[in-house]
């Protein structure tokens, strides 16, 4: 067994500026991550709104600096290659956002053409490989010559995902790659995904918040509050048997749609009642944070 | 229903691109009686945004075209109405929380100059007046509402530096601004991380019922749909195939297309297996 993807440390700190541009502090975005992810495996990283998930993915892909730690591909360092031609080719991305991810003047075509020709697919082939790759994510041929406005919110999701496998990537960062999806298009990606990383020996790194899709996709999971990994395991323990609140707070969240699953939760009271003022929230998040540090 | 607050009726759209014309909605029918909480699921691309876009009168001529039918809010039909007066209800009357938070959002300005030039004209819509300070002061409490930790943080951020459940919620903010009767959310989850999402359906819940606002939950989440409505509309390719209370949509459903939409559910519980290989193996 070998590690695809090795993260040790990892910290990214954003400066915090008051109302006239002055920094009066830091967030702590990513704090002291650490978690590999072995060859072929799917490791899912769960968390709140802000935890840190999209920066963690963007420090991989390069698009962001580390504050400090390291990021090993493959085994070797990948502080300061990222960006480079065979980085590219080695770990690809789907993004959140489906429509601020693909460049409203190009046709889905030529969106899909642009890591083709990065990579070295020769011109002639492209239209043959657009073809291919649409059909992989169920989008008639045709689809190639529209634009993303002319697209609904889960076929622009598709493309993304056509795109980032044109240059058949080992790594693939999935962020929130379904969320925009209806069920039956979302069961038929994922068993594309599935079945991609069988055939092809994929590692993926899958940010979701929808534990349901979770529990059935990665094999481990680490949950993440306020940048920092507060539980990690095997899916089904962590899901069966969770250690901490946040953890519980989370599976006791989840819309469900059938009376098993809402049995399975554990029964902690949400915020109910009237609207909490922002100091009684801060209250809680800080007795959340502290159950966690226990 | 004619004492329903928004009603919708045999609604028909088509778009015209490139010369070819296809038609979108075809007879869509639905209501969202006051203080009653309505979900429309439907898969990608069955309509649901242009159903909601038709109503708040955002839908581009050309390419869009409104072939048929009505939308009665209140009593009135929104299609034949001066455009004046239609203006006048869109963002007071009824809210719109969008699908994309980033599209919506100008990433130019702070969340603050954006909240307050909104409240400007919907006041002005109203005849209201407020001056920048009370005016900034129903921004703080708006975005305490939709539980940000520090409004005036928030407040003072560009969109950029807030993470995309922030975005939607800052969204959100905004359509609660001047207090509508309706609120159409068209899938304000999607962004949202489960703990967010689920203090969020459930602050959407209580302004329905005490504040006596309406609520349209559009989603293709079921469970989402399980958690908020009383009553579901299906929607496939245009088309409403089904409509019930949602308790029994779940119990018993009756369309083939809705029975496969619950069936691709994944559970918490586990045991959904995908990859073809795997359910082979
Ligand atoms: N460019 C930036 N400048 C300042 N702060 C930032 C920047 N990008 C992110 N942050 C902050 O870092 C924290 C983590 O944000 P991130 O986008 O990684 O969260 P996330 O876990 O992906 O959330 P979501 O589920 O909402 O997408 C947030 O507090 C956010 O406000
Ligand atoms: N401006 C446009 N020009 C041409 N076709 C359009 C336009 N906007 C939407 N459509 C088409 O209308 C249909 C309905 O789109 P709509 O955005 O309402 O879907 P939706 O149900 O909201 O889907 P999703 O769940 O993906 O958001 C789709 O087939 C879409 O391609
Ligand atoms: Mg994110
Ligand atoms: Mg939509």
């Amino acid at each position: 067994m070998s590690a695809m993807l090795e993260i040790a440390g990892l910290t990214k700190l954003f400066p915090v500026r008051n109302g006239f541009g002055r920094k009066t502090g830091d967030v702590r975005a990513v704090d002291d991550v650490s978690f590999s992810i072995e060859k072929g495996k799917v490791y899912g990283l769960a968390g709140e709104s802000g935890s840190g998930k999209s920066t963690i993915a963007r420090m991989i892909m390069g698009l962001a600096r580390p504050t400090g730690g390291d990021i090993r591909l493959d085994g070797h360092s990948i502080i300061g290659e990222t960006g480079t031609r065979a980085y590219g080719r080695k770990v690809q991305m789907v993004f959140q956002n489906p429509g601020s991810s693909l460049n409203p003047r190009r046709t889905v075509g030529q969106s899909i053409a642009v890591p083709l020709a990065a990579h070295g697919t020769p011109a002639r082939e492209h239209r043959q490989r657009i073809a291919e790759l649409l059909e992989m994510v169920q989008l008639p041929a045709d689809f190639a010559l529209r634009y993303p406005h002319e697209l609904s919110g889960g076929q622009k999701q598709r493309v993304a995902i056509a795109r980032a496998l044109a240059v058949a990537p080992q790594l693939l960062i999935l962020d929130e790659p379904t969320s925009a999806l209806d069920v039956s298009v979302q069961a038929r990606v994922m068993d594309l995904l599935v079945d991609l990383g069988r055939q092809l020996g994929l590692t993926y790194l899958f940010i979701s918040h929808d534990l349901s899709l979770m529990r059935n996709f990665a094999d481990t999971v680490g949950v993440l509050y306020l940048g920092k990994i507060v539980e990690t395991g095997a899916t089904a323990s962590v899901f069966e048997a969770p250690q901490h609140d946040y953890t519980r707070l989370l599976l006791a969240s989840v819309p469900v749609i059938s009376a098993e699953e809402e049995a399975m939760r554990p029964k902690i009271p949400l915020i109910d009642g009237e609207i909490p003022t922002a100091e009684q929230l801060i209250a809680l998040r800080a007795a959340v944070s502290q159950r966690i540090e226990k | 229903m004619a004492n329903a607050l928004l009603s919708v009726r045999n609604l028909s759209v088509q778009f015209t691109t490139y010369g070819q014309t296809n038609p979108v909605l075809k007879g869509v029918s639905l209501d969202v009686p006051a203080r009653s909480q309505i979900a429309l699921v439907g898969e990608s691309g069955s309509g649901k945004t242009v159903t909601m876009r038709a109503i708040m009168g955002l839908l581009r001529s050309p390419p869009a075209k409104v072939t048929g039918g009505e939308i009665f809010y209140d009593g009135r039909d929104l299609l034949t109405m001066p455009d004046r007066e239609r203006l006048k209800l869109r963002g007071t009357a009824m809210s719109m929380v969008f699908q994309d938070p980033m599209s919506s959002l100008n990433p130019v300005f702070t969340i603050a100059d954006q909240m307050g030039t909104i409240l400007k004209y919907a006041d002005r819509r109203l005849g209201r007046s407020r001056n920048g300070r009370e005016r900034m002061a129903r921004v703080h409490e708006v975005l305490g509402q939709v539980r940000m930790r520090d409004p005036e943080r928030v407040a003072r951020s560009y969109p950029i530096m807030l993470s995309g459940g922030m975005r939607q919620r800052v969204l959100i903010a905004m359509a609660l601004l001047s207090e509508p009767r309706l609120l159409i959310a068209d899938e304000p989850g999607t962004a949202l991380d489960v703990t967010t999402q689920a203090q969020i359906l459930k602050l959407l819940k209580d302004l329905v019922e005490e504040r006596g606002l309406a609520l349209l939950m559009i989603t293709h989440n079921l469970g989402v749909v399980r958690e908020t409505s009383n009553y579901v509309y299906v929607m496939n390719k245009g088309v409403v195939v089904e409509h019930r209370p949602t308790a029994e949509l779940f119990e018993a459903p009756r369309d083939d297309y809705t029975k496969a939409l619950i069936a691709a559910v994944p559970r918490l519980t586990g045991g959904t297996s995908f990859g073809k290989a795997g359910a082979a193996a």
